[in-house]
């Protein structure tokens, strides 16, 4: 189709209100993505300049590196401690609280008062609660007879750890999506459901996990992202230790980056956390959305 | 069931509603429990704080450590730098993203859908991905230790473009028609109408933004080195990194630099919840 004059300038208003924005993405995060992939093809100075063309050399390491190999596994841990239990903990917690009770709202701010917590804070008193001499959860533990262990010291401890962390920090995002996922679906299909002789553990799995499988699965996938993006929390914690066992993804890209100064490499890390996050993405609109109920 | 019946019900049942109250209290305190010790810890002396068992609560309640933050670090800079960083992206992310809902909503144009699915796509982008370009566009551009290095990269949004686009869709067609008869402008059909009638989506944006920039973390890290130019989140961390850990004293700055958020928290729980179920719950 030709375009005609009047095409031409309706395209130039809208393009007048999309500027402004449109110029912030395209300068911090079309064009940086374009650069990422550049970068990953370089050898690079400590400054950042390219030296010269390294090919696919850097992927090639990434393949044979012991380390990247640690750090995907790390990352694959941390993600499979960290959803699936910080998804069912929440949809306990929201069950709980779709309740039409006085004051519910009092609970409802206490149990996502998380969401407003920023990692760092999160991570400082948690750093606080994993302390082998002053922590209380080693305390608490031993009251039950449990020696606890040392968190952020023994390597499979410390992913743990993090996990745990990270749990408490999307709990609060977490429960209000499932509530509102809840408090969406009708009350006659329970009444339906009641006549029919369903009752406790068989209404939930029958009825509410299915009706809220839309949240369920927008949590998977939102969740696992903000996994792979996690770095705050790690930096606190454990600085990507002990023995790079919370090394993960993005951590490697701070360290290969910022502290080694191999901005090529890091370049070609940061190209592989991009393909991850890209196929979770066209996994959620593709192909899993389908399979969920929706009304 | 009628609510007479429900009432009813309730009523013949009191120690069960006494029971799911309990089961409340208990679970609520047990999940803001970690935040619940910094508080009480910040009110606790060192000597205090190391003695075993670990204590819960305070025996003779101090505000100390809150004198000690301001004395070892200037966190009343951290949090101006902070508040200043935060509501510039605040402002910024609502005229851009108005301004870009604006013409996916009301203006008709060829390319208009590829345009929207372009804003879209960098949702699809983490940051961190791109961080090492961004890192450098900053150092290249003087920016380092600065306002604008910390603001200027997060002035837009997608999300929130989304949001403000799904309001402006809610408007009726016939004030736009009605606003064109008149010979009202494109811009002030915006202004005086479009803007008024979307406060709360407005609202969610503004929320969102600032506490999604208050929060940050590895941006500020990367982009500041002087200490005065630190935003609070990486200030307070700096507590952690000190040669002796003083507890009370990293509790009493978490706390001061957790407050703005948990009243904002308070305040604005309505917008957040807005913004945080706006992608997950279709309808």
């Amino acid at each position: 189709m030709r375009w005609t004059r009047r095409d031409l300038r309706s395209l130039g208003v809208g393009l007048v209100y999309l500027a402004p924005a449109l110029f912030i993405f395209v300068v911090f995060v079309f064009i940086p993505l374009g650069r990422t992939f550049y970068l990953s093809l370089f050898h690079t100075r400590v400054t950042g300049a390219t030296s010269s063309f390294a090919g696919l050399d850097h992927y090639i390491d990434l393949l044979t590196s012991e380390t990247f190999r640690s750090g995907l596994t790390a990352t694959g841990l941390f993600a499979v401690y960290t959803v699936p239990i910080g998804i069912i903990l929440g949809l306990v917690l929201a069950v709980l609280l779709n309740q039409r009770l006085r004051a519910i709202n009092v609970f409802r701010t206490m149990m996502a008062s998380t969401i407003a917590i920023s990692a760092a804070v999160g991570a400082l008193i948690w750093l606080l609660l994993f302390s082998p001499s002053l922590g209380l959860l080693n305390y608490v533990l031993s009251l039950v007879g449990i020696r606890g262990p040392e968190w952020l010291i023994q390597p499979t401890i410390a992913i743990i750890a993090v996990s745990i962390t990270t749990i408490w920090l999307t709990l609060g995002t977490n429960i209000i999506v499932l509530l509102a996922g809840l408090q969406g679906i009708p009350e006659e299909i329970y009444e339906a459901a009641r006549l029919d002789g369903a009752r406790g553990a068989r209404m939930f799995t029958r009825i509410t996990v299915p009706m809220v499988s839309p949240s369920l699965f927008f949590l998977l996938v939102v969740d696992t992202i903000a996994v792979l993006q996690a770095f705050t929390q790690i930096h606190l914690l454990t600085r990507g230790g002990p023995v790079d066992a919370t090394r993960t993804i993005v951590y490697g890209i701070y360290l290969d980056a910022f502290q080694n100064f191999q901005f090529g490499f890091a370049s070609a890390e940061s190209v592989v956390l991009f393909t991850l996050v890209l196929v979770l993405t066209i996994i959620q609109f593709r192909f899993v959305e389908r399979r969920v109920h929706y009304q | 069931m009628s609510t007479v019946a429900m009432q009813q019900r309730t009523q013949r049942l009191p120690y069960r509603k006494a029971g799911t109250y309990l089961t409340l209290a208990l679970v609520s305190v047990l999940v803001a429990f970690p935040l619940l010790l910094a508080l009480s810890y910040s009110f606790m002396s060192e000597s205090e704080i190391a003695t075993f068992p670990p204590p819960v609560l305070p025996a003779r309640p101090t505000f100390d450590n809150y004198g000690r933050v301001l004395a070892t670090i200037p966190i009343g800079r951290y949090l101006l730098n902070s508040f200043v960083v935060s509501s510039v992206v605040v402002i910024g992310q609502l005229v851009t993203a108005s301004l870009a809902a604006y013409a996916f909503s009301f203006l008709v144009f060829r390319g208009r859908q590829l345009l929207f699915f372009l804003f879209l796509s960098t949702l699809m982008i983490p940051w961190e991905a791109t961080i090492i370009p961004n890192y450098m566009t900053i150092r290249s551009l003087g920016w380092l230790d600065t306002y604008q290095g910390l603001a200027v990269p997060f002035l837009a949004t997608a999300f929130g473009t989304f949001l403000l686009r799904q309001a402006f869709l809610q408007i009726p067609r016939e004030l736009w028609d009605a606003a064109r008869i008149d010979g009202a402008t494109t811009f002030r059909f915006l202004r005086d109408v479009v803007i008024p009638l979307s406060r709360p989506a407005l609202g969610t944006v503004a929320i969102y933004g600032f506490l999604s920039t208050y929060n940050q973390y590895f941006w500020p890290l990367l982009v500041t080195n002087q200490t005065l130019m630190r935003t609070t989140q990486v200030g307070i961390a700096q507590l952690r990194f000190e040669e002796t850990l003083r507890w009370g004293l990293v509790m009493a700055g978490v706390i001061m630099v957790a407050a703005p958020t948990l009243a904002l928290l308070v305040l604005g729980q309505r917008q957040l919840i807005r913004g945080l179920t706006a992608g997950a719950v279709k309808g």
